[in-house]
């Protein structure tokens, strides 16, 4: 195991973090204080709340979903789309690490970065509105495992992209629109019965479901089967990764 | 004593169809100076890349230090260090950092007092704080030399290192290279530039669409394949060869003034003596005469040439 490699590889990733302080943590953070500004103060304070929870603390665990999902992606595929781009994946590849040293390095910085993301979030959020966190180590644990599970999405995507449009492709049309229509901000008991069905083939609903339900014990579906599913897509994520080093697919030619 | 590298029916097939490498065969001695020629897309960086593991082979394999660098690639990249053609550098990252990323990667422990040294050698002390995309071309390609260096290999590549660089900083390069040999590191350097090859290189090689047409040491390949030429500065102007020299390979000048005499140095007989015999008695006289022999860019051309 070459430890050194991750460590470099994590770090050179995290400085450029602080490099964009700006980008990485301070914009996200303004999003969602507007998010909770319209949808929990103005808007919310006129509805019902969902499930017993007020609306404003409802959609508390989806904004932080949707924050970390667009951030694991936007991260990790940044990461390795930008050396691939100016050629300094030359040194990476040249250099004696395994895919897996490779991946840990520039996912496990870009998940970091995201969890960071997420739990300033956490916070901005608790300014906001008031909320509980029922159960605090399945709430860390969801966290971790969607930051990672994306972060690792977010590689895959910055090796396949070979331009900059292909890079933004997926996570805006893709992903922003499975996020929104996952049940961000509303519960999917909400929706006419057809498109309740339609619903559970969004991956991102058993995200936020059991999010949620570390937060208030409530949720759209089993939590055991949203960690089920977080764990189906953490694994063909896995899988595809493993095939991209192993045949050398948009890295060697 | 073993190559420390060894190339064995190395071929590449790029997914266009494109035959970058033919089968080669090479083996590179330790410690010494290898260049290797060709003109552009001749397969020199292909042949290169997939040494040091950034090309897949299509076929063949290739041992470095005693590993394969497809099936043990860790142990056999760790002994080697690559400076590509191409000059990129992270634009934001600060020359020290860059350097020091370059080490851990390798899987070294930080050595500071190493990144030092290496970084006062190529001349980058003084702007070791300094970002990269503030410095001048020149300087950019120093610091892919500090990169390629901080982790101590034992084998150096370098592609194509004095493109595009002023005389001095191709002067440092020289003299840096022959340095590294002296402490027992292997080079290997591609170049078009064969005044480059002719300076450094212990052994040539020539690659040419694909193929190894030929590996040399030096000495002997400019020897073997050297040609001397004999300059007649002539007394007056002649209008056409005289026919009682017709069997001798000479060329004259366009203004007459010139009689050009080429022949093999390793030659038993060179035919200078006959000729000039024969200049005599035809009456033509000359007032200076000087040999050449030709270099290595002759060569190279007239190789290239022949197999195109």
């Amino acid at each position: 195991m070459n430890i050194y490699a991750i460590r470099a590889i994590y770090l050179f990733e995290m400085a450029r973090t602080w490099r964009t302080l700006l980008q990485s943590i301070v914009s996200p953070v303004i999003s969602t204080s507007l998010y909770f500004v319209v949808f929990g103060a103005a808007i919310g304070s006129h509805m019902n709340g969902i499930d017993g929870v007020s609306y404003g603390a409802f959609i508390v665990p989806g904004l932080i979903m949707l924050s970390l999902l667009t951030q694991s992606i936007s991260n990790a595929s940044f990461g390795i789309y930008f050396p691939k781009f100016v050629g300094t994946i030359y040194e990476i590849l040249s250099a004696p690490v395994s895919a897996l040293e490779i991946v840990a390095g520039y996912v496990g910085a870009a998940a970091s970065k995201s969890i960071i993301l997420g739990l300033i979030i956490l916070v901005t959020a608790r300014l906001f509105v008031s909320f509980q966190i029922e159960h605090p180590l399945w709430m860390l644990a969801f966290l971790i495992l969607t930051a990672i599970t994306f972060s690792l999405f977010g590689f895959i995507i910055g090796i396949w992209a070979d331009n900059f449009e292909k890079l933004q492709l997926v996570p805006l049309l893709v992903v922003t629109p499975l996020t929104f229509l996952g049940g961000s901000f509303y519960s999917i008991h909400m929706l006419p019965p057809f498109w309740q069905k339609v619903t559970l083939f969004n991956p991102v609903v058993y995200l936020i479901s059991g999010f949620r339900w570390s937060f208030y014990g409530v949720s759209d579906v089993g939590v055991g089967v949203s960690l089920g599913m977080t764990l189906v897509f953490l694994v063909a994520c896995l899988v595809a990764v493993w095939w991209i080093f192993r045949s050398g697919y948009r890295l060697k030619a | 004593m073993q190559p420390i590298i060894s190339v064995r029916q190395l071929g590449k097939t790029y997914a266009s169809g494109f035959q970058a490498l033919k089968r080669i065969d090479l083996d590179i001695r330790h410690g010494e100076i290898f260049a290797l020629l060709g003109p552009n897309g001749a397969g020199k960086t292909t042949l290169i890349s997939i040494i040091c593991g950034i090309v897949n082979p299509s076929e063949g394999s290739v041992i470095a230090d005693g590993h394969d660098v497809v099936r043990d690639y860790r142990a056999a990249r760790a002994k080697i260090g690559l400076v590509p053609q191409e000059l990129t550098t992270d634009a934001f990252e600060t020359v020290w950092n860059t350097v020091s990323f370059s080490r851990g990667l390798f899987g070294r422990s930080a050595n500071p007092a190493h990144i030092e040294k290496v970084l006062k050698d190529l001349s980058l002390w003084g702007k070791k704080d300094s970002k990269l995309m503030t410095l001048s071309g020149g300087m950019k390609r120093r610091v892919m030399i500090a990169k390629a260096l901080s982790h101590e290999p034992q084998i150096l590549f370098l592609d194509e290192p004095t493109a595009g660089v002023d005389v001095e900083l191709r002067r440092d390069m020289w003299a840096m290279v022959r340095a590294l040999r002296a402490t027992g590191v292997t080079i290997i350097l591609t170049t078009h530039y064969i005044d480059e090859a002719e300076e450094m290189a212990d052994r040539i090689g020539v690659i040419n669409k694909g193929e190894l047409i030929l590996v040399e040491e030096k000495a002997e390949l400019m020897n073997k394949l050297g040609r001397k030429k004999l300059t007649l500065q002539l007394q007056g102007p002649l209008e056409s060869i005289p026919a009682a020299l017709s069997g001798y390979p000479l060329e004259l000048s366009a203004d007459g003034n010139q009689l050009v005499y080429t022949f093999d140095a390793q030659g038993e007989h060179t035919g200078i003596d006959v000729l000039l015999r024969r200049l005599g008695e035809a009456g033509i006289d000359f007032k200076d005469l000087k040999t050449s022999q030709s270099s290595l860019e002759d060569i190279f051309v007239n190789l290239v040439r022949e197999r195109a």
